[in-house]
């Protein structure tokens, strides 16, 4: 290769970046700790980078910090960004602003609170454009009309009606998924080099969030712009990306094209992440045991169940049933009811008819109305960890309160406490912490330890892993199959199938209130019949076989292409 | 002085290693030098109050010399409008109107706190019922409605007591009954439900302990209104009556004066604003305070 | 949207016939003979039955009270025992009076609360946003008579001898000499506006925080574009609420000002009829005092909900 062809290469693959970080570390006032430190990144035309870390590992700061932009309190020390060869740090506001729109752009996680609520769909869109396009004062009508031409032609772009009516309207009166490609109407509408995605399809469901990244990997090919797509889901990434980069406590600790950092992983905390996404396992299901002629009769049955608000009927046909010892996933996306359900079997719901027997005795609507041993033998462990302790009570007496009042007063209070935190996975001496002193998955054993405490015979878990990091959900997963392992019966509620696929025996799929599959996992992942079910499987993100070698670390590695499928 | 109160038992007791558990709420507020200020202020104001009639060169209602004269001798701030010593009167006149203001601040926020956590927690027609009564009662200002009813049965200090604690309890409840709101919403209150712990223990040992911090605030906000308004009633001539030393009798007994004798009325009116400024420094710093703490409970 | 309103309306309707039932037992049908009560011990029993017979107190308490609220609605609210005219002609003038110094004060009061509560949120934590929050503090602690002395202290009779302490007009003519209208409308404008300054603050300060705030400035819109077209007006909202009450409460916080600048108005009819025991007098005023604050809040809650987009529009 000549000089010449080198600087000529050199020149085509710098005609080619459109962002270039170098060095960029920012740091957080008053304490001076580094949010991200020296990152350097580059992104070609048409490309996504998918910029992947669990919380607190800096990523939307970063994301943030490339439209020039810092949160309250933080700020760029060192490092530059270059935007199409432009530098963007160092400017001043009013030349930051020109680029912002038209050199960069943003799509926000929740466009349901970024759209502004007072503003005409119209008027954000226009503004947008207006002054992307540098400010310029219109000329007459003509520019009005080009305004009002782009701005109709970006919404068909995204696939949205582009009429005078739907100008005019409220982001209130847009579903989810239609706020979201307004959002992403908004950011292409200038023309940007570059362009920031903040996990854009957090709250949407795995259907919409199909569409929604189908919508912006058109979008960034046929506009050429280059795409930095943050996220905490891997499966999401590696389906979309043409780069990764996985960030960790503000650094980026691996970095390079996604089919190579999928299949090779470098880092330790990349593999780790990697092991920890619940994979949608489609085979290998262990058969059903055959159904025995004499079978017991199952430890929960649940038929014919009837559920509302008021006169809204939100449940209707229910059958389910749990066996001693087995688990059953309740799967469902927000609004299917699943929640409803999970809590009527606890009494927390109380509207509710039909048949729900509980070892061989209906449970009543009202938890206040069940005799103390059928409380202590149903347990429920709730989704949000950060609200389900009691900030005041010390974890000792938080594990301690639903066996003094369901058992009685314990002779030996510390065997109890200390048994429940060992089976959760925790150090008695967290008994005498406070909420407060506990991290997110910490809290969500203490749940658990709670719950297992009074030693029931089924445990609902509501959603209980979705307010956590992937790495932690890896650990409660392993700890509830644990628990399972003992004897004791789950009835897991979850939103995400490839966490049904890993840990149940028998799903349930719930839509719209009703029933729509039932049966053994394995029957259900591999040969699904009702269409709701198959949608679901092929529009739920993953990576495929190459990492499902990583998840079992014992066979050999097979590092094929992993390319997500389009 | 840091030294004496910073092992904390918790701290102690915790393992090693584990974090620290965020500070107390009177703690957290003292950070701020507002609540410094304020606690200063209302100390001073409450020392005057607590220790003037054991000090007081003369009784309130002595008369000692010519009325209305900024200086006579023996007095230090001279006489009122009718020959009494204005030191004496006002070292003997708070006393009184700290402690009905108190009393009707701490009656009011009880029933307030009662009423607001059973409205919240019970929801339902208990609900509508307590909060809809609630709103007939907040369309009167506080002011006019202890007016409306002495105006007949006329000043009494218990009638003030329970007139402005009563209309404090209507504004206490919906405050009470809006933290309760927050709290109820939050899985550790369902978690109690699911295990059937009876319900006044739920409202008790679960939510009350959830939101002191909101009604501390509301404490402090109430003693700040009620020396105001109780002030403010013995200045129109309906609280407390002659020949009772009372700070805002003062003002009312002696404005007429003020060019001639300003020491009548820039002394009670100075004690009344120093305290209400105080004690609402207070509440600001523990309202500050609350909102760093409360943020426990929510998510993240 | 026209159904909340109407909602609203019916609910305001139902709350002002129960505190108009408040105002008639705390008045006239308390234990006791009211009439005695009035009169004291040394009337003669003819004065009684007169003044029995005047207050209907014969009837039965629900004709009673019948008869005084017919007597609301026909501007009809009986004579005034202290000067015999009747109550309407006698108030007439003192509310036109009291109203002037309560319009002055909201229109002096409210836009200076919202522009300074909007400038400190702007100014978050910078000198001016600390001397802001500090003043309104203070000045939200003091009692407004207590207000009202200081500024006297300050500007007639101690400090400064600029403005006169009383007020010397007549009911009829308030606005004859507006000089004498300057400390009551100050008093009141600074009694009323912490809260809503501290609102405004507050509010503005979230909405600036919000992502959509956010989102418009990645937008690469001038300052001025996100504060004014995408901050203030959605900060607006939950203030009017707060604006509302602290008007409703200038109705009330009315009586003790006027007291202290003898002032013409219906607060110092109100604290005057108290000391002769005037009870069609003290009837008239606190119900018309309740009745400006229940109209104020409901004219604020549907204000609020005109202005809302979420309820202006999905509820066509």
């Amino acid at each position: 290769m000549t000089i010449q062809d080198t600087a000529q290469h050199n020149a085509e693959e710098e005609e080619r970046t459109a962002l270039r970080v170098d060095g960029l570390t920012v740091i957080g006032r008053p304490s001076d700790v580094e949010i991200i430190s020296d990152i350097s990144l580059q992104v070609r035309r048409g490309d996504i980078l998918g910029l992947v870390g669990e919380s607190g590992s800096g990523k939307t700061t970063l994301g943030l910090a490339l439209l020039a932009h810092c949160k309250r309190a933080t700020e760029v020390t060192s490092g530059g960004i270059t935007l199409s060869g432009e530098p963007l740090l160092g400017r001043s506001d009013a030349d930051v602003r020109a680029m912002r729109g038209r050199a960069v752009a943003y799509i926000p996680q929740s466009p349901a609170s970024a759209l502004n609520p007072a503003l005409r769909l119209g008027t954000q869109l226009r503004e947008a454009l207006h002054d992307a396009t540098g400010g310029a004062e219109p000329e007459g009508a003509t520019a009005v009309s080009d305004t009002d031409a782009r701005v109709r032609e970006v919404l068909r772009e995204v696939a949205l009606p582009e009429d005078d009516k739907f100008l005019r309207r409220y982001p209130h009166q847009l579903s989810g998924g239609q706020q979201q490609r307004v959002a992403i109407a908004m950011a292409f509408i200038a023309f940007p080099d570059l362009i920031v995605m903040d996990e854009p399809t957090t709250g949407l469901d795995v259907t919409t969030q199909a569409h929604v990244l189908q919508t912006i990997r058109r979008m960034t090919r046929e506009y050429g712009t280059a795409g930095v797509y943050i996220s905490h889901d891997m499966a999401v990434v590696a389906d979309l990306a043409d780069d990764l980069a996985v960030m960790y406590k503000g650094d980026v600790v691996e970095h390079g094209p996604a089919a190579r950092v999928l299949a090779d992983p470098q880092h330790p905390y990349t593999m780790q992440l990697l092991r920890a996404v619940p994979l949608l396992k489609t085979e290998g299901h262990a058969d059903p045991a055959e159904a025995a002629e004499d079978a017991p009769a199952p430890l929960l049955r649940v038929r014919g169940l009837r559920a509302g608000y008021g006169s809204t009927t939100v449940l209707s046909g229910i059958d389910i049933d749990v066996d001693r010892g087995e688990c059953v996933a309740l799967l469902g996306e927000s609004g299917s009811g699943k929640t409803t359900l999970s809590r009527s079997l606890v009494g927390l719901h109380h509207q509710f008819s039909g048949e729900a027997v509980f070892d061989g005795e209906q449970l009543t609507t009202s938890s206040y109305r069940r005799t103390a041993e059928q409380r202590r033998r149903v347990q429920y462990v709730f989704q949000n960890p950060y609200e389900a302790l009691n900030p005041r009570k010390r974890v000792r007496d938080l594990i301690l309160a639903p066996y003094t009042h369901l058992v009685g007063k314990p002779a030996a209070p510390d065997g109890i406490v200390d048994n429940a935190l060992e089976r959760a996975a925790l150090p008695a001496s967290y008994g005498n912490r406070y909420p407060d002193q506990l991290s997110g998955g910490e809290r969500q054993r203490v749940s658990i330890a709670r719950a297992i405490a009074t030693t029931p015979d089924l445990l609902i878990c509501d959603e209980i892993t979705s307010a956590l990091d992937v790495s932690v959900q890896a650990e409660i997963v392993e700890l509830l199959r644990n628990l399972q392992r003992d004897g004791m019966a789950l009835l897991f509620v979850t939103h995400n199938i490839a966490l049904v696929s890993n840990i149940a025996q028998r799903v349930a799929v719930l839509n719209k209130g009703e029933i729509v599959e039932y049966g053994d996992v394995g029957t259900v992942m591999s040969s699904p019949t009702h269409s709701y079910t198959q949608a679901l499987i092929a529009d739920t993100p993953d990576f495929e076989l190459s990492v499902g070698e990583v998840q079992q670390p014992e066979s050999p590695s097979a590092g094929t292409s992993a390319a997500g499928r389009d | 002085m840091s030294t004496a109160t910073a092992p904390a038992p918790e701290a102690a007791a915790a393992a090693p290693g584990s974090p620290q558990r965020r500070e107390g709420l009177f703690r957290a507020a003292w950070r701020h030098g507002r609540t410094k200020v304020g606690v200063t202020l209302v100390g001073v104001i409450v020392l005057i109050a607590v220790i003037g009639p054991f000090v007081s060169p003369y009784s309130p209602t002595e008369l000692v010399g010519i009325p209305n004269r900024a200086s006579v001798d023996g007095t230090v701030f001279g006489t009122d409008g009718i020959g009494r010593d204005v030191l004496s009167r006002f070292l003997h006149g708070g006393y009184t109107l700290i402690s009905i203001a108190v009393s009707a601040a701490l009656g009011g926020v009880l029933l307030g706190t009662v009423l607001g956590v059973i409205a919240g927690y019970q929801r339902g027609w208990l609900d509508e019922a307590i909060m809809r009564v609630n709103d007939m009662a907040l369309a009167f200002p506080q002011l006019v409605l202890a007016l409306l009813v002495m105006s007949i049965i006329g000043p009494q200090v218990w009638l003030i007591v329970a007139l402005i604690g009563v209309s404090h309890a209507c504004r206490v409840a919906r405050v009470a009954r809006e933290a309760t709101l927050k709290v109820v919403e939050q899985d550790f209150v369902k978690s109690a439900e699911a295990i059937g712990l009876p319900r006044w223990r739920i409202m008790t040992a679960e939510i009350l302990p959830n939101i002191t911090s909101p009604l501390l605030v509301e404490l402090g906000l109430r003693i700040t209104y009620s020396v105001g308004l109780i002030a403010t009633l013995s200045f129109l001539g309906m609280g407390l009556q002659p020949p009772t030393a009372d700070w805002g009798l003062m003002i009312n007994e002696n404005r007429i004066a003020v060019t001639v004798q300003p020491w009548s009325v820039v002394l009670p009116v100075a004690a009344v604003a120093l305290l209400t400024i105080g004690a609402n420094l207070i509440t600001d710093g523990l309202s500050r305070a609350s909102i760093g703490i409360d943020r426990g409970v929510e998510k993240q | 949207m026209s159904r909340l309103i109407l909602y609203r309306l019916g609910y305001g309707l139902l709350t002002l016939f129960v505190v108009s039932l408040v105002v008639f037992l705390a008045t006239q049908a308390l234990p006791g003979d009211a009439a005695r009560a009035i009169l004291g011990r040394d009337a003669t029993a003819e004065r009684v039955a007169v003044l029995r017979d005047q207050l209907n107190l014969n009837d039965p308490l629900a004709l009673q009270y019948g008869k005084w609220v017919a007597g609301v609605f026909t501007l009809d609210l009986g004579d005034s025992f202290a000067n015999a005219r009747p109550v309407a002609e006698y108030l007439g003038p003192r509310v036109a009076g009291s109203l002037t110094l309560l319009g002055l004060s909201a229109l002096l009061a409210t836009p200076i609360a919202l522009l300074l509560g909007a400038l400190s949120a702007i100014r978050r934590d910078r000198a001016a946003d600390h001397a802001t929050s500090m003043v309104s503090l203070v000045l939200a602690s003091l009692p407004e008579f207590a207000v009202g002395i200081l500024l006297i202290l300050a500007l007639s009779t101690g400090w400064l001898h600029l403005l006169p302490p009383v007020f010397a007009g007549t009911a009829s003519a308030v606005l004859a000499d507006p000089v004498q209208l300057i400390l009551p409308v100050l008093t009141l404008a600074i009694a009323v506006s912490p809260p809503i300054v501290r609102m405004m603050r507050a509010s503005m300060i979230e909405v600036l925080e919000s992502e959509y705030v956010q989102q418009a400035r990645l937008k690469g819109l001038s300052e001025r574009v996100v504060i004014w077209r995408h901050a203030a007006p959605n900060a607006i909202g939950p203030v009017a609420q707060v604006i509302a009450v602290q008007l409703g409460w200038l109705a009330g916080g009315v009586v003790a000002v006027e007291f202290l600048f003898a002032f013409p108005g219906i607060g110092l009819a109100l604290m005057d009829a108290i000391s002769t025991r005037d009870i069609p007098v003290i009837q008239a005023i606190t119900l018309l005092i309740a009745a400006v604050y229940i109209v104020v809040n409901l004219l604020a809650d549907v204000v609020g909900l005109a202005a809302n987009p979420k309820v202006r529009v999905s509820a066509r």
